[in-house]
């Protein structure tokens, strides 16, 4: 019996894994497995027999490199047990094999701190942007308005109309590219996927708190040209059901919360492409 | 050879940072500063090759895309000063610590031992400052002096001596390990020089009593085998002095007080823990018979009660308040990630499900000269916020409700409670999550951090007051990462059943925690030489007492320990076996073969008497301030809604994740905005369930000034109308109280002891009184006496504080109520009576009063109400509800209209009264603080249920909600008391703490 598996990364400062993987299994996949990176390192758990991979929300090693550096060096740099593989060997198979990844908040730090987004001409170890620490200087937990480009290759937010609303909850969520050059490919090829906005879904904004952080843009996600990859800063997982909307007890809201499309695509994208 | 690596941002590049550190040169030290900027710098002590060093700078030192990087050369430029901060050899240094293990990845060698990389940030400063200012700038801010080394350098110092000289911030100490024997056999006075030099607290009693053991000739001969003397050692000396600090042991609390009250009526209370608190616990459970969800109480690290028939709740609430004076953001952060190892270490141990805050602070805005030592209340606010949200953020725990309180008292020590709940299997292979116990035999083991000189003597320090010499290594720093490891390793352990008994390792470190474990099986061996260490150099008392964090200790059965072991060194946390329990009755303590303390465990635990309390019960009168009638009372509103106490604490709220984990059903804030301020949280741990777990807090210390029998009533009531209001329900709900007072112990220092002891005692009383009416069953708490500073000639006590949170659940998060107006034309209800009683009030605190009326808690007819509006949320009649509290009906109708963003139109005639007429006025009714009451809004087609649910109550309609953006309240003579747009309501609520 073929099944759609998800699986979700934890340790060393994850925090988010319990409703990540929530997330998956409402979205329809199949199986969903939390894995400690231990267990990951030790060659108890392969990459390669999952569909889909969350990196998702948490303070990697505290954010004490910068957020997600510790991590990106380790996945980098370690060796599985027991083999000469390294484990970002792993990852790149992974993204090879046309497998889905989904980074939140500190995952999609991960991402790009890897070189994993925007992933230009295939190559997926090379970092060209980065989140920084937002200009206000300071941790924000605030629910944000995000434009969805309708254009963009994700396969993620397919069928998304013209926004959703999410939280975010970071220091560290500044979006920046190393150069011009870089920023014009990622506008022309609607790799930013959202972008924070008014209310309405209107306008992008730079103003604060409707943009929490200040990014180049607007931006708040990005996806590589397949489309199968992608991060984002607010948390879909936190907005699965209606009680988790800040306003719920006074809006009449649909019993699914705006995050869960993302996790429907992937499973569905799973069903259809990979298994 | 070491060498440095600088990472300096890009030009062009904002330095967030260091905008926010010039800001805050500007606003705190009144200095005009052109331009900061930050860098970062590793020290690397390490045996790195030219070209690993540059990968290390490349790859995880630095971000390619905003950072340029530089090895031994600096990279500084554009400015008049540098400033280099970077830890004292031997402080927590996280980001250092991250950098070897990055180091060693990277290379794919294992650091070696004692190599080491140290952190610090150098501070760009740019502007027209003199050297003088810049020193300020330096100790008022960038550092800790006491944590923390600086050096400064002019731009033509730095210039001439090519930046700053490398440092590596090694502990260099003497490896010489040592034992002293203590004679004992010395004059009172001497004894009591040994306690106060030695920071054991132990008073003349105590000593003597020590002393008289070593006396013994029965224990003599016994310790002649272990080859020790007539003396004790000072790990003897050390381990007491730890057992028997008020911190462990609460000796007030367990005292026999002598309380007379102002009718020179006298009774002996033996015990105020057993006599108030543990038969609070023991009556209502008694009462609840079947009912009765309460599983396990005060004997753990937490209190546990029933969630469901398959899981259980754990609650602790903590307070870090003498470290967070000293050092307010390590203090703080060591407070929060240390009670998170309380319910992480109750029964066979728990997953953390949320945080929860109080702080109590001076005014931060603060303006005159303080006594020395103590920091700036600004600058404790800065440092303790900051704290708690590394802490909290970091380890994944949301902080779902708190509160900053204000009195100028606490400049004398700030209150830091930091609370955990967290959630356990109700079994655990085959037996109850909340039961452990230890089998003779089974091995020691402690796991997580490594121990240091930190934290030595935090038990006893805290047992004092604070005064210029308190110690540095009092304070710790708290490592959120090395902890959340060592959790995600130890969760997994406890499934699989490779441990018995888990405790955690806070204050009195090892000392504390094997001592508290041998006295479940009846005695231990342990060798202090295997505990890893931080650095050599560590004596045997100072490996058995440090608080070095993020430690908890173990009893693994011998069948186990292999699997356990190999668990760990998989999952990266450092689990080290240090001996066996056993059960001969001893706490024996080796290092290497040699014995160095040898203890009897009844000795320990139960060789101290009761200490003999005084108190006298004479109550104060204060000025009855005469209130004159205004007509128009819109102005004391604004002033009142912009208060420290009652304004909006967003700016601080919103640096807490209150929403990781996914359960979050209501918020710290409510409304059309997002911007009203909840009564209470409610989250969902299960997140296949609609199951709610509900919390809320109470705290009114300003009624300490006039009797703290009310004061604390009204703090429970305040926790559980709080709690009500969202949803929570009766049936399933329990305390926890957290005593902070100042020292209560008659002495030449504190002449009014027997004032401050009755005080305590009535607290007590009341705690007990109101608990037995609301059915609250008080599960865990925690005592902190000794919040007073005192320099020889400036004493500050804090005003004796009682924290009260409650915990508890609803069945259904779906019928959960906020505090927000939900639309035009709902009818507005008041729940509850009004009476003259702005006695300690917000109101009469802006002109700086107290008064005598206190509220008073009618906690029967409030219970009543309660359970019968719990009725009526359950119906979903309830659109919206509030609490009333400081600031009174005034205060929670402004914010619940400017939070729902509709107009509200009362009428004060209609609003219930209690008590004589005379009182009875627009002043009074807007502002007086009653208890139990709540602000209510029913949909008109409701109006009936509601109604009919509520029959048999007080309650009364006062008015309704409109459409348009103003709150109108008319007075008794039927003019307009009250009238404001709501914009301007919420401007004044708001713009208090705006830019903290």
């Amino acid at each position: 019996m073929k099944q759609t598996r998800a699986i979700v990364i934890t340790g060393n400062g994850t925090n988010c894994e319990m409703e990540a993987a929530h997330a998956c299994r409402l979205g329809g996949f199949d199986e969903t497995v939390i894995a400690h990176i231990a267990e990951i390192l030790s060659g108890e758990i392969r990459l390669d027999d999952f569909h889909f991979l969350n990196l998702t929300g948490g303070f990697l090693d505290g954010d004490d490199l910068g957020s997600a550096k510790a991590q990106a060096n380790r996945l980098k740099n370690a060796v599985v047990a027991g083999t000469d593989e390294k484990l970002v060997d792993q990852f790149t198979r992974f993204i090879a094999s046309g497998k889905l990844i989904l980074g939140v908040c500190n995952g999609f730090q991960l991402m790009v701190k890897m070189g994993m987004l925007p992933g230009f001409d295939g190559n997926y170890l090379h970092q060209t942007v980065t989140l920084t620490h937002n200009d206000c200087g300071r941790f924000q937990d605030r629910w944000t308005y995000l434009k969805v480009d309708a254009d963009s290759p994700s396969i993620f937010t397919r069928g998304i109309d013209r926004g959703i609303y999410l939280p975010v909850r970071h220091g560290e969520g500044k979006f920046l590219c190393d150069s011009a050059a870089t920023l014009e490919r990622i506008e022309t090829g609607h790799l930013a996927v959202m972008r924070y906005s008014d209310a309405g879904y209107t306008e992008q904004t730079m103003e604060f708190p409707a943009n929490p952080n200040g990014s180049t843009n607007a931006i708040a996600a990005l996806c590589d040209t397949t489309g199968r990859l992608m991060g984002l800063m607010p948390h879909p997982e936190a907005f699965v059901h209606y009680t988790q909307h800040p306003r719920w007890t006074r809006e009449d809201l649909p019993e699914d919360g705006d995050g869960l499309i993302l996790y429907k695509n992937a499973a569905e994208y799973a069903k259809k492409n990979l298994i | 050879m070491a060498n440095r690596i600088e990472a300096a941002l890009k030009p062009g590049v904002r330095d967030a940072q260091g905008e926010r550190i010039k800001r805050e040169i500007e606003h705190f030290l009144h200095l005009e500063v052109e331009e900061v900027r930050t860098l970062d710098v590793y020290t690397l002590d390490t045996a790195l090759s030219g070209e690993e060093l540059e990968l290390a700078a490349s790859g995880p030192f630095s971000d390619p895309v905003i950072q340029v990087w530089s090895i031994d050369r600096p990279l500084a430029a554009g400015f008049d000063f540098a400033v280099e901060v970077g830890f004292r050899p031997g402080v927590t240094d996280n980001v250092g610590r991250t950098a070897r293990e990055a180091v060693a990845y990277l290379t794919g060698r294992a650091c070696a031992e004692g190599d080491g990389v140290y952190y610090s940030v150098q501070y760009l400063l740019k502007g027209h400052l003199s050297a003088a200012d810049v020193e300020k700038i330096a100790t008022g801010l960038l550092c800790n002096t006491l944590i923390q080394r600086y050096s400064i350098l002019s731009a033509a110092d730095f210039a001439a001596k090519g930046g700053f000289p490398l440092a590596v911030p090694k502990v260099s100490g003497e490896t010489k390990v040592e034992v002293r024997e203590i004679d004992l056999e010395v004059s009172d006075d001497e004894l009591m020089r040994i306690s106060k030099d030695g920071v054991l607290a132990l008073t003349l009693d105590e000593m003597q009593i020590i002393q008289a053991h070593y006396r013994d000739s029965k224990i003599l001969v016994e310790r002649k085998k272990f080859g020790l003397g007539a003396k004790p050692t000072d790990v003897e000396l050390e381990c007491l002095a730890q057992t028997w600090s008020e911190h462990c042991k609460h000796k007030i609390f367990a005292g026999t007080v002598q309380y007379e009250d102002e009718n020179g009526n006298k009774q002996e209370i033996k015990s105020l823990f057993k006599s108030f608190i543990q038969r609070t616990t023991k009556d209502v459970r008694e009462r609840m018979g079947d009912k009765d969800f309460c599983l396990s109480v005060f004997k753990d690290n937490a209190g546990v009660i029933k969630f469901n028939e398959k899981h259980s709740l754990v609650f602790k609430v903590e307070t870090h308040n003498s470290p967070s004076a000293l050092d307010p953001y390590g203090g703080a952060l060591t407070g929060i990630v240390g009670v998170n190892r309380d319910p992480f270490g109750t029964g066979q141990g728990a997953k953390l499900i949320f945080n929860t805050d109080v702080f109590c602070f001076a005014d931060p805005f603060y303006a005159k000269p303080l006594p020395s030592r103590l920091l700036h209340p600004r600058r404790i606010y800065e440092g303790v916020v900051e704290g708690v949200e590394h802490g909290g953020n970091k380890s994944g725990i949301p902080t779902v409700n708190g509160s900053l309180v204000f009195d100028e008292r606490y400049a004398g020590k700030p209150l830091v409670f930091c609370g955990t709940a967290g959630m356990m299997p109700a079994v655990v292979n085959g037996q109850p999550g909340h039961d452990k116990y230890i089998k003779p035999g089974d091995i020691i083991v402690m796991t997580g951090g490594r121990i240091g000189k930190d934290g030595i003597h935090g038990a006893t320090f805290s047992s004092e007051e604070l005064n210029e010499n308190s110690p540095v290594t009092a304070v710790q720093i708290g490592d959120p990462i090395t902890q959340k490891r060592m959790f995600d390793f130890l969760i997994r352990a406890r499934d699989k059943g490779l441990y018995r008994f888990i405790t955690d390792n806070g204050a009195g470190g090892l000392s504390s925690s094997i001592g508290e474990m041998a006295g479940e099986c009846g005695g231990c061996r342990m060798d202090l030489a295997k505990a890893p260490l931080k650095y050599p150099g560590l004596n045997p008392w100072e490996i058995l007492i440090s608080e070095a964090q993020e430690r908890m200790s173990l009893a693994v059965p011998p069948e186990q320990i292999d699997e356990f072991l190999a668990m760990a060194v998989r999952f990266g946390v450092e689990a080290t076996v240090l001996g066996e329990f056993t059960d001969n009755g001893v706490f024996h303590m080796l290092y290497g073969e040699k014995t160095v303390a040898w203890l009897p465990m009844e000795f320990m635990h139960e060789g101290l008497p009761p200490m003999q309390l005084p108190a006298k019960w004479t109550p104060p009168h204060n000025h009855e301030p005469l209130l004159e009638e205004k007509g128009d009372y819109t102005a004391d509103l604004k002033q009142l809604l912009s208060a420290l106490n009652i304004c909006s604490k967003e700016s601080v709220v919103r640096r807490y994740d209150h929403e990781v984990q996914g359960g979050s059903v209501v918020k710290p804030f409510s409304g059309v905005a997002n911007d009203g301020p909840s009564d209470a949280a409610v989250v969902r741990p299960i997140l296949e369930s609609f199951e709610g777990v509900v919390t809320a807090h109470g705290i009114c210390p300003r009624y300490s000034d006039i009797d703290t029998y009310h004061m604390t009533a009204n703090a429970v009531d305040e926790a559980l109308r709080n709690y009500v209001a969202v949803g929570g329900s009766l049936d399933l709900v329990a305390g926890l109280d957290n005593f902070c007072w100042c020292d209560p112990v008659q002495s030449e220092k504190t002449p009014d002891g027997a004032y401050k002891m009755a005080q305590l005692v009535r607290s007590n009383q009341a705690l007990y009184d109101v608990c037995m009416e609301y059915n609250l069953p008080l599960i865990s708490g925690k005592d902190s006496m000794k919040n007073d500073f005192y320099d020889g000639t400036t004493k500050i006590s804090i005003p004796p504080t009682l924290l009260f949170s409650v915990i508890g659940k609803m069945d259904d998060a779906r019928k959960a109520v906020t505090m927000d107006v939900k639309r035009p034309g709902d009818i507005v209800y008041l729940l509850g009576k009004t009476a003259d009683e702005l006695g300690g009030s917000e109101y009469l605190a802006l002109s700086g009063a107290v008064g005598n009326k206190i509220p008073k808690v009618d906690a029967a007819k409030a219970y009543k109400r309660y359970q019968a509006y719990h009725a009526a949320v359950n119906q979903g009649v309830v659109a919206s509800c509030h609490d009333l509290s400081d600031g009174g009906l005034a205060v929670a109708a402004a914010e619940s209209a400017f939070a729902g963003g509709y107009g509200m139109d009362l009428d004060l005639s209609r609003v219930l009264w209690k008590g004589d007429d005379a009182g009875r006025s627009d002043c009074t009714l807007l502002f007086s603080e009653s208890a139990s009451r709540h602000l209510v809004t029913v949909h008109p087609e409701k109006r009936e249920q509601f109604e009919a649910i509520m029959s048999g109550n007080c309650f009364a309609s006062i008015g309704v909600v409109t459409e348009g953006q103003k709150l109108s309240v008319i007075g008794l003579s039927g003019a307009s008391a009250v009238a404001a747009d709501l914009a301007e309501l919420k401007e004044a609520w708001q713009q208090t703490l705006r830019e903290l």
